[in-house]
């Protein structure tokens, strides 16, 4: 135990930093592109148009039947390639971010649209005929009278999901981008101390994801009471 | 107002409806009674187009209610109905709950929707809880705002589902009262009950169900004097013996 040497993170901090912001940014755009895409996957999903339930219960299943390593690492292989198409990005421009951040979002989506379509479901349905009886459109019933109850009533599920989330990041190190764990990673392998480096990040995950759940368990009974 | 014309419906081969006929007058009370599973809230939700019915006709204020072209969003708006269960949106206080489809779905003001919400919270007793959530009333205040709530898209005519049978026998009775009142001043009502009070009180007729039929649509005091057919008469026995 006295061969640890802790000496090289005071000065990393500024790049570990870097990577902290780098982790958060991809974890903050697939929450919120994840939540959003998924209701709509989740309100497709409950249609009576066929066409658009099947679409995303085929979506949902492949996407939760896949590792999230290799939906990851697709990304960063057609995505760059795809970009280059489209919009003739010089090669060299660095798409790895946003390639993480497109497959995240579209990953978390699949997860998210089923915790939201439960979320929906737990509102009871003579809400949608009494918003109906009222002359609501459909689209007005989900939005103002369903929607609202089910997202309450999932607060804590889709912050769960998000601490979940945010440790799924690390898998970025697939594509060598420097989120929070690949900056740790790059700083030990530099200094030759990556027990260290890799201990203090686990630790900084821990405190950060613990205490995470803590605000949502106390969220949680808020919400009950 | 309401013209139920063979109207028939079935789940797969359960037949919910069969071949029913009624007619609902502009100002007319109707109390629809019948034992559980007869029909009569299906029968209802139909006449608004809430459950779809795939045999005969219904025509509200001349518009029909199953033709696919019908705008049901706009029909809806002018038909009120109260649910057995209330159904206030929780998350919104009783003001926003009277004004909500005002805003949204008629257009008006927010300011015209909460005048006429509040005005319409006071006919039926509680302006105090203008500010409050409906967790926070009694199951008869509750259904006392959904019938506010009704009226405030000045409906041409009223769908009553059983309103009081999810309440407290002593929260009966306040319900009943704005009712009452409401007939007397002449709205068109259907009302699926078994408050025989409140029908021989302001009922003009009583449609008696069972099965999915109509079994019997009769004036108030020949349903009470001498139901014609048997299962009227038994239903009548075992629902007054107590």
């Amino acid at each position: 135990m006295n061969d640890f040497d802790w000496s090289s993170i005071p000065g990393a901090l500024p790049f570990l930093w870097d990577g902290m912001k780098t982790t958060l940014e991809i974890t903050v755009i697939a929450v919120v592109v994840g939540i959003v895409w998924g209701t709509l996957l989740a309100i497709m999903r409950m249609s009576s148009f066929k066409p658009l339930s099947w679409f995303a219960a085929g979506y949902v299943n492949l996407f939760r039947s896949i590792p999230l390593v290799m939906v990851l690492l697709w990304f960063f292989l057609i995505v760059p390639a795809l970009l280059e198409s489209l919009f003739n990005t010089p090669r060299s421009s660095d798409t790895r971010l946003s390639s993480a951040m497109v497959a995240f979002a579209l990953f978390e989506a699949a997860y998210y649209s089923e915790i939201i379509r439960a979320g929906i479901q737990s509102v009871s349905k003579g809400q949608i005929s009494a918003a109906l009886a009222l002359g609501m459109s459909y689209a007005q019933a989900m939005r103002l009278v369903v929607l609202p109850q089910a997202f309450r009533n999932m607060v804590p599920l889709l912050l769960t999901q998000g601490i979940i989330l945010f440790q799924d990041t690390s898998l970025v190190y697939v594509s060598s981008l420097a989120d929070f764990f690949g900056a740790a990673y790059k700083v030990g392998d530099r200094d030759g101390r990556l027990v260290e480096l890799l201990l203090f990040a686990g630790a900084v995950y821990f405190a950060i994801c613990f205490s995470a759940s803590l605000l949502v368990k106390r969220f949680q009974k808020r919400v009950v009471t | 107002m309401i013209s139920i014309r063979n109207v028939s419906k079935h789940y797969g081969s359960f037949q919910v409806l069969a071949d029913c006929r009624a007619e609902v007058e502009k100002g007319e009370v109707i109390v629809v009674c019948g034992p559980s599973g007869s029909g009569k809230s299906t029968l209802i939700k139909c006449v608004n187009g809430l459950e779809p019915f795939q045999d005969g006709e219904i025509v509200v204020n001349g518009i029909s209610v199953g033709d696919p072209k019908t705008d049901l969003s706009k029909l809806r708006a002018q038909v009120g109905m109260v649910f057995q269960n209330f159904e206030l949106f929780p998350h919104m206080s009783i003001t926003d709950n009277l004004a909500i489809a005002q805003i949204k779905v008629l257009g008006r003001s927010r300011e015209e929707a909460v005048g006429r919400g509040l005005k319409l919270l006071e006919r039926v007793g509680l302006s105090a809880q203008a500010e409050k959530f409906p967790g926070q009333l009694s199951g008869g205040q509750q259904q006392r705002v959904a019938i506010a709530r009704a009226l405030s898209m000045d409906p041409i005519c009223m769908l009553f589902d059983e309103p009081t049978s999810a309440l407290d026998p002593e929260m009966v009775k306040e319900v009943l009262d704005v009712m009452v009142g409401l007939a007397e001043e002449g709205m068109t009502m259907m009302v699926v009950t078994h408050e025989m009070g409140f029908a021989r009180r302001v009922a003009n007729r009583v449609i008696f169900m069972d099965q999915g039929r109509i079994v019997e649509d009769a004036a108030k005091e020949a349903f009470f004097g001498t139901p014609r057919s048997e299962r009227a008469q038994q239903f009548l026995s075992k629902i007054l013996q107590h």
